[in-house]
């Protein structure tokens, strides 16, 4: 039925009209959404978010970053920044330990982390709460990074191992031969052919931080230390009237992901078919 | 991140403890897995441990906890809101599933073909991929507001326009706004499955005189098991775990009519301050969808990790 052309020859009129209909369901929403915020309050409360605007305007993604919204992005930008360090110091030297270590140690440690992927993040909320209050990083953004870079781990240390194992047993035993030691057969032969690898967990853990509403929402409550999924909840709360606003500060949230989305498709797509696909 | 999580399966079986060949040298020992690993079990294994152990406490989140016996449990046994929202979702991951298959197989197989326009297309179809729960569900609320969003405008397709107000267009929207989210990622799935059909399967069919048609049924759909099965724990897992969707749309209501057993959780432990009953219900989460997972696994055959290129 949607077997691309190369089978038959001929094009796929079907797939190529459920292609289109998804395609709306998609770009539609996106397309009211920026509609909406260029439009003033009561032009919205008039005449909603199909029409559009009566007298454009960038206000609303002025008072966006002016009322708060600004601090909460330093926030999130701060917890992405310590979550990719975190990631970048611990799950490299664990994939090559994966990948080129004989100890049986090291084949338990893989299948922990393996496990690690089926653990869903909502079902330990109470007690890492538990965990992150009784170290006293209730409310610090500390407390937010930590379980955060933890349940990036699985995937990340999932991307690397797959993209080390890709370099070949030859080149390990040159290293050898030389009499490389561990640390540096890691450093100039590892990290350099990797470098993908690298980039995908960057990209991915980087995501996940920057969209991350779980673990903000159970461990701070202070304006100081909010990040943007939160402050984008509290301001459907607190100002449920300012649509367009709140519908700014949503794209405003989605800004830098789009970006880096453009410059590293590649990479992010690579890292989430590593996780679901093969 | 739920989403994206429960594919052991997949990854363990080309892996072999020892390898051949290759000198011992310059090999990293187990201090080289050590941080991470420590890191890791202190933040995700042990608080799955900790939950356990929580559940047979009372514990209101200040002072130190204290032990309950089975006190939560049987709380929970005679809660009725416990009892619908496990039914609930139940309803609400089967509605996914039905919603999401569909159209992840049929967009992830057209993906996977080699159009001209697809490229641009597909980079369209993953934005919802890229964006937060919260901007998603902010986003939709907004949209389906009954006063000011597109529900008032079109009331000959919306009645009365308080999709919010009633359970079933409630339920309605969560499934929607579901779909919307993860159809991308599913679509990722199927479509790299499809690529990896050898094409001299098509070839033969083709052959044999079968249309597109019948290649699809007779062809693709049978060799995308894997990637089924793979997506449909991912959609189990993933759907009973929901939460921020169902705490930004619909706040579990009206009433009680959406709140879904992981949102009952969040609002027990964090809302009401009881952790101890949180924790059992978090525990019943954990257990039930490791089941469904393992039922799945052991009744598709996964588990034998049977190649779909047999007798090629």
């Amino acid at each position: 039925m949607s077997q691309g052309s190369a089978t038959t020859g001929r094009p796929n009129y079907a797939a190529g009209a459920a292609a289109t209909l998804w395609l709306l369901v998609v770009a539609l929403p996106l397309w009211v959404l920026i509609n909406a915020t260029l439009k003033t309050r009561p032009d919205y409360t008039d005449s909603g978010p199909l029409a559009p605007p009566s007298h454009p305007t960038l206000q609303n993604y002025t008072d966006a970053v002016t009322s708060g919204f600004g601090r909460y992005l330093l926030n999130t930008l701060l917890v992405t920044g310590a979550v990719v360090g975190i990631v970048l110091v611990l799950v490299p030297p664990l994939a090559y330990a994966i990948v080129r270590g004989r100890s049986r140690a090291t084949s338990t440690v893989f299948r922990v982390v393996l496990l690690g992927l089926a653990i869903p993040a909502q079902a330990v909320v109470v007690p890492v709460f538990y965990v992150i209050s009784s170290a006293g990083l209730y409310d610090n953004l500390l407390g937010v990074i930590l379980p955060t870079a933890a349940f990036a781990l699985p995937v990340c240390t999932l991307v690397l191992s797959g993209a080390m194992r890709d370099i070949t047993t030859d080149l390990y035993e040159a290293m050898a031969v030389d009499g490389a030691s561990a640390a540096r057969t890691f450093a100039q032969l590892v990290l350099p052919l990797s470098r993908g690898g690298l980039s995908t967990i960057v990209v991915f853990s980087a995501l996940q931080a920057w969209n991350g509403f779980l673990f903000p929402l159970i461990l701070t409550q202070s304006e100081s230390t909010k990040v943007a999924t939160l402050g984008l909840y509290n301001f459907q709360t607190q100002y449920g009237i300012n649509v367009p606003g709140l519908l700014a500060a949503v794209v405003v949230s989605m800004i830098p992901v789009l970006i880096v989305y453009l410059f590293a498709r590649r990479a992010l797509i690579q890292g989430l078919m590593g996780v679901g696909g093969k | 991140m739920a989403q994206l999580t429960a594919t052991a399966p997949s990854v363990t079986a080309p892996r072999r403890v020892r390898r051949p060949g290759g000198p011992n040298v310059g090999r990293p020992g187990i201090g080289w897995a050590l941080p991470a690993t420590a890191f890791f079990a202190a933040f995700a294994v042990a608080p799955l441990v900790l939950v356990a152990v929580l559940s047979m406490t009372t514990w209101s989140g200040l002072g130190p906890p204290q032990y309950a016996g089975f006190a939560n449990w049987r709380t929970l046994l005679h809660d009725p809101v416990m009892r619908t929202s496990i039914w609930l979702s139940l309803v609400l991951t089967a509605l996914g599933v039905v919603a999401q298959t569909p159209l992840s197989v049929l967009i992830g197989v057209w993906a996977a073909g080699p159009q001209r326009n697809r490229a641009v297309l597909s980079a369209v179809y993953f934005v919802p991929l890229l964006l937060s729960s919260a901007a998603i569900s902010v986003l939709w609320r907004a949209l389906l507001d009954p006063n000011f969003g597109v529900p008032a405008q079109m009331q000959w397709l919306f009645g009365d326009g308080n999709l919010f107000g009633h359970r079933s267009t409630a339920i309605a929207v969560l499934v929607f706004v579901s779909t919307w989210q993860f159809t991308p990622f599913h679509t990722l799935i199927y479509q790299g499955a499809a690529r990896n059909i050898p094409q001299v399967l098509y070839d033969a069919a083709r052959i044999d005189g079968a249309g597109r048609v019948r290649q699809f049924f007779s062809i693709t759909l049978p060799q995308l098991k894997n990637a089924f099965i793979t997506s449909v724990i991912l959609m189990v897992v993933g759907g009973l775990t929901t939460f921020d969707t169902v705490l930004i749309l619909t706040q579990g209501g009206p009433g009680t009519d959406t709140t879904i057993t992981a949102y009952y959780m969040y609002e027990k432990a964090f809302k009401g301050f009881d952790f101890g009953t949180g924790s059992a219900i978090a525990l019943v989460l954990v257990v039930a969808s490791t089941l469904i997972s393992l039922v799945l696994v052991r009744a598709t055959g996964y588990d034998k990790m049977r190649s779909e290129l047999e007798g090629l």
